[in-house]
């Protein structure tokens, strides 16, 4: 498997890359709100209105306002608020930067373990690549949702938890792809040569094969987050995920979940759109990334 | 062939056995079941008959022990809120749970199969690109946001459909069934279309795939050139190819189906065995928890088992490969 990078002329690789990745317009769209959410995730704290989760700022008469409602002290709730009278728009941005926070975490964790695991099964080989392809084959075997559903079950609740039940669920997947990419590179002439030259084995896994095995995992990886924190706001939903003291999206929306019945729809529903446009955002993102780095499509 | 049966049907009690041990450790492993049980004001004297009561005095070990062997003779214990064989109570909302998988299904495959024949045959038209976004979006919209958007528009707004619930249902065959009231109906239709839809990205994608492959194969080519009309070189000729592969995936998806429908059943109240298993880790009812879910995954190891010895009959080549792998 050759890499996509490697692929590119040298004079001027990050130009073309980015004339090619600004060819769908759709996917420009997508990388711009993707940024916009990072940067009001990360700046949650400076930019949010109020600070939800600072009791004395809350205000129980300012409870179930609709959007745009203002209340007695003349502030003016964008998204309104939730029950306990929290403006849903500071709500939101928190929720973005803990939803991301733990997507991103457990998916770098996740591809860490994936690739030491699977460059050591396809190099070592034998017993070792035995064991371990049982271990992932009989994982990946089951959905995702359940695996993460048994293991929370177990662990209980906390950010911690949730994220031991991410990398979990995850991991098997990268070290699958890792070993089969790194058993294609393993016979190939270069490996031999480094053989030959009397590389040790650690150098020729990590300065020889891993560099060529890397860079499609990592466009792949780039879609996962997407899946993680879907996953992430699924299990907060069923009311397995997050503890109630840092309320991500998920979170959030089921809160609201109560409320949709009498009609006040905007707990849950904004939230919803934060998660939708995020997860639409690193989906295309990561497409477009895909069909820029395939060496096939060129 | 009956060696590699016999050699997978070992691989997957082992796998079950594995299984079991790990969920039944782990489960064991969370909180004490008889501080929720019992009356806050019990003396020490009590707790520790209850305790005796449950088996939960006895080492880790000796419980495994005891419950793997009472298993095999389909007894998995008995669930601590409702002293009722945790198998019985997971059976009685199985026929719920299989029926909701089951429209979902069906209605994946009604409509997933036209939809991604159509976008295979005309790639470039304007209904195939928006049925790709659409199943891009199925594929990325979390389930139980979905679910909640339903709710919303169809029971909150409109007031057409029931948001909670089985509604009525009737007797057939000794199973309680829905699907054959009309307000039965009305209650199964947003919980299935909500279940459905991921399976329905998928079928549309599975088909569309196939029929791109098939349209430009050898023997299309040649029925066209015979002057067979193109309805039946479409229905008979391809449609026949790619239902292979799509057969296969619907039956392998179905167990997935039956654990994603944990969401949906959370979402709309209805009354299956994923709500079960969710109320049971609320109050933690540890027989329970760990019967579903040694049920759940006896399922996947069973259709996964079916689905391997269907391949290796079906087609010679995987047949070679895993007589020696």
């Amino acid at each position: 498997m050759i890499t996509g990078t490697a692929a590119l002329p040298a004079s001027s690789p990050l130009r073309e890359f980015a004339t090619s990745y600004a060819r769908s317009r759709v996917a420009v769209t997508a990388l711009i709100v993707l940024l916009l959410i990072l940067a009001v995730a990360i700046c949650a704290p400076l930019i949010s209105p109020q600070d939800p989760y600072d009791l004395a700022q809350l205000d129980i008469m300012d409870s179930k306002l609709a959007p745009g409602a203002k209340n007695g002290a003349g502030w003016t709730f964008l998204l309104g608020t939730d029950d306990q009278g929290r403006d849903m728009l500071s709500a939101i941005f928190h929720g973005l930067r803990i939803s991301l926070g733990v997507g991103v975490l457990s998916t770098v964790v996740a591809l860490a373990i994936g690739i030491v695991v699977g460059l050591i099964a396809a190099y070592v080989g034998g017993w070792t690549d035995a064991i371990i392809m049982r271990v992932v084959d009989l994982q990946l075997s089951f959905p995702t949702i359940l695996i993460a559903l048994i293991l929370l079950a177990i662990l209980g609740q906390g950010i911690d938890k949730i994220i031991v039940a991410l990398i979990t669920v995850q991991w098997a997947y990268y070290a699958r792809t890792v070993r089969g990419a790194a058993l294609v590179e393993k016979r190939k002439e270069y490996v031999d040569a480094a053989v030959c030259l009397g590389y040790t084995p650690v150098r020729i896994v990590l300065r020889h094969i891993m560099p060529n095995v890397l860079p499609p995992l990592i466009v792949v990886a780039t879609v996962q987050v997407a899946h993680a924190i879907t996953l992430e706001a699924t299990l907060s939903f069923l009311g397995l995920g997050m503890p109630i003291t840092s309320p991500s999206l998920g979170l959030l929306i089921s809160n609201g979940f109560t409320h949709l019945l009498s009609g006040k729809y905007w707990i849950s529903f904004f939230p919803g759109l934060a998660l939708l446009m995020t997860i639409v955002a690193i989906n295309l993102v990561g497409d477009q990334l895909r069909d820029v780095l395939n060496p096939r499509l060129k | 062939m009956l060696a590699f049966i016999l050699r997978r049907l070992a691989q997957s009690l082992l796998a079950l056995l594995v299984m079991s041990a790990l969920v039944f450790i782990g489960v064991y492993a969370i909180g004490n079941p008889v501080d929720i049980l019992i009356n806050p004001q019990a003396d020490q004297a009590e707790i520790e008959r209850v305790t005796a009561a449950l088996g939960l005095d006895q080492p880790v070990w000796t419980q495994y022990w005891l419950f793997i062997s009472a298993a095999f003779t389909g007894d998995l214990g008995k669930s601590f809120a409702s002293n009722v064989p945790a198998v019985q109570l997971i059976l009685q909302r199985m026929p719920a749970t299989v029926e909701l998988a089951l429209t979902a299904m069906v209605i994946a495959i009604v409509i997933g199969l036209p939809l991604g024949l159509w976008a295979g045959l005309k790639p470039d038209s304007f209904a195939a690109k928006s049925i790709m976004a659409g199943s891009i979006l199925g594929f990325s919209l979390p389930t139980f946001w979905v679910g909640l958007m339903l709710i919303m528009i169809f029971s909150v707004w409109l007031g057409w459909l029931p948001s909670t619930g089985r509604g009525e249902t009737i007797e057939v065959l000794g199973l309680h069934l829905s699907f054959f009231t009309w307000d039965g109906l009305k209650h199964l239709l947003m919980p299935a279309i909500n279940l459905a839809l991921f399976k329905l990205s998928l079928l549309i994608r599975l088909t569309r795939a196939g029929t791109r492959e098939a349209m430009v194969q050898d023997y299309v080519r040649f029925a066209r050139a015979k002057g067979v009309p193109e309805n039946r070189v479409v229905s008979v000729h391809v449609l026949k190819n790619i239902l292979i592969p799509i057969v296969t995936v619907v039956g392998l998806e179905f167990g997935s189906l039956i654990a994603f429908a944990i969401i949906t059943e959370t979402v709309f109240a209805w009354p299956g065995m994923g709500k079960l298993l969710i109320d049971s880790i609320n109050v933690l009812d540890r027989p329970v928890i760990v019967a579903y879910l040694m049920i759940i995954v006896f399922l996947f190891i069973l259709i996964n088992l079916a689905v391997d010895i269907l391949y290796t009959a079906l087609d010679p080549r995987v047949r070679l490969t895993g007589m020696r792998g």
